[in-house]
């Protein structure tokens, strides 16, 4: 018979290293950003609902929704919605290009871990400066 | 009366084998997202600013109301599977993982729910 090792016999073993452990490299922190940004759409899509529900509504509750979306405070969120989106648009291209099998040279992942953040930065500064001109800002 | 413990049952079945089907839904989720995402930003920069009849008007747009109960139907269902990832890595509570599992549902479905009934109102209601 086979011996079954229950959780009271369980030996002491070592932890495998964790976060603390390593130095930050670009790569390691665009992965965490990436789940941080996810989570924060997973917030976000609430402006979205509550967005669609004041224009099914009628036009006091939009302007009233609109109106705390283009305050200042409003404007932040959004702002940071829209890096927020772009990030995570962005790694996830990088991880299509991972789940074929290419890219993995230290090279390419440093180039893509930086693409990452330099692209979602121009992307988002792009959007903005888009509703700056048609003049919503 | 058995003296045997469930563990019995399960050793050796190997994992719950769903495994691959939650990323597959991620992935593909993931590439419609990509172009729904684009859509979205179009969309709401389009109508920044714009008055109540122009956004009502626009939303009612068959063209706009499909591409948003795309993404919202997508949307949910990748950020349902993200946020349960997110749980199962750092709630370890047999208990309150599966509250927190519950709650991610509840969440994306109340989101889905309040946007798609939003986006049918805008199409067909008065």
């Amino acid at each position: 018979m086979q011996a079954i090792p229950g959780r009271s016999s369980r030996p002491e073993r070592p932890l495998s290293p964790h976060l603390q452990i390593y130095s930050p490299l670009i790569n390691m922190m665009m992965s965490i950003v990436h789940r941080i940004t996810g989570a924060a759409l997973y917030v976000g899509s609430l402006l979205l609902a509550v967005w669609l529900l004041a224009a099914a509504s009628g036009p006091d509750y939009y302007d009233y929704v609109a109106g705390l979306l283009g305050s200042w405070p409003g404007k932040i969120v959004l702002l940071g919605y829209t890096w927020a989106l772009m990030h995570h648009l962005l790694g996830g291209l990088r991880h299509f290009i991972w789940d074929t099998g290419r890219g993995y040279d230290l090279k390419t992942v440093d180039l893509l871990s930086w693409g990452t953040l330099v692209g979602s930065l121009v992307l988002t500064a792009l959007i903005w400066i888009g509703v700056a001109m048609s003049g919503g800002l | 009366m058995t003296m045997r413990t469930p563990l019995k049952t399960a050793r050796y079945l190997g994992s719950a084998k769903e495994g691959a089907d939650h990323f597959w839904k991620q992935r593909v989720t993931a590439v419609a997202n990509v172009v729904l995402a684009v859509f979205l930003v179009w969309l709401v920069v389009s109508l920044t600013g714009a008055d109540y009849a122009t956004v009502k008007r626009q939303l009612g747009n068959p063209l706009v109301a499909l591409g948003l109960l795309s993404l919202v139907l997508s949307g949910a269902i990748h950020m349902r599977l993200g946020m349960q990832t997110i749980i199962e890595d750092y709630v370890h509570g047999e208990g309150a993982k599966i509250v927190a599992l519950m709650l991610n549902t509840f969440f994306t479905i109340v989101v889905a729910l309040v946007s798609i009934f939003s986006v049918l109102k805008l199409s067909f209601g008065a």
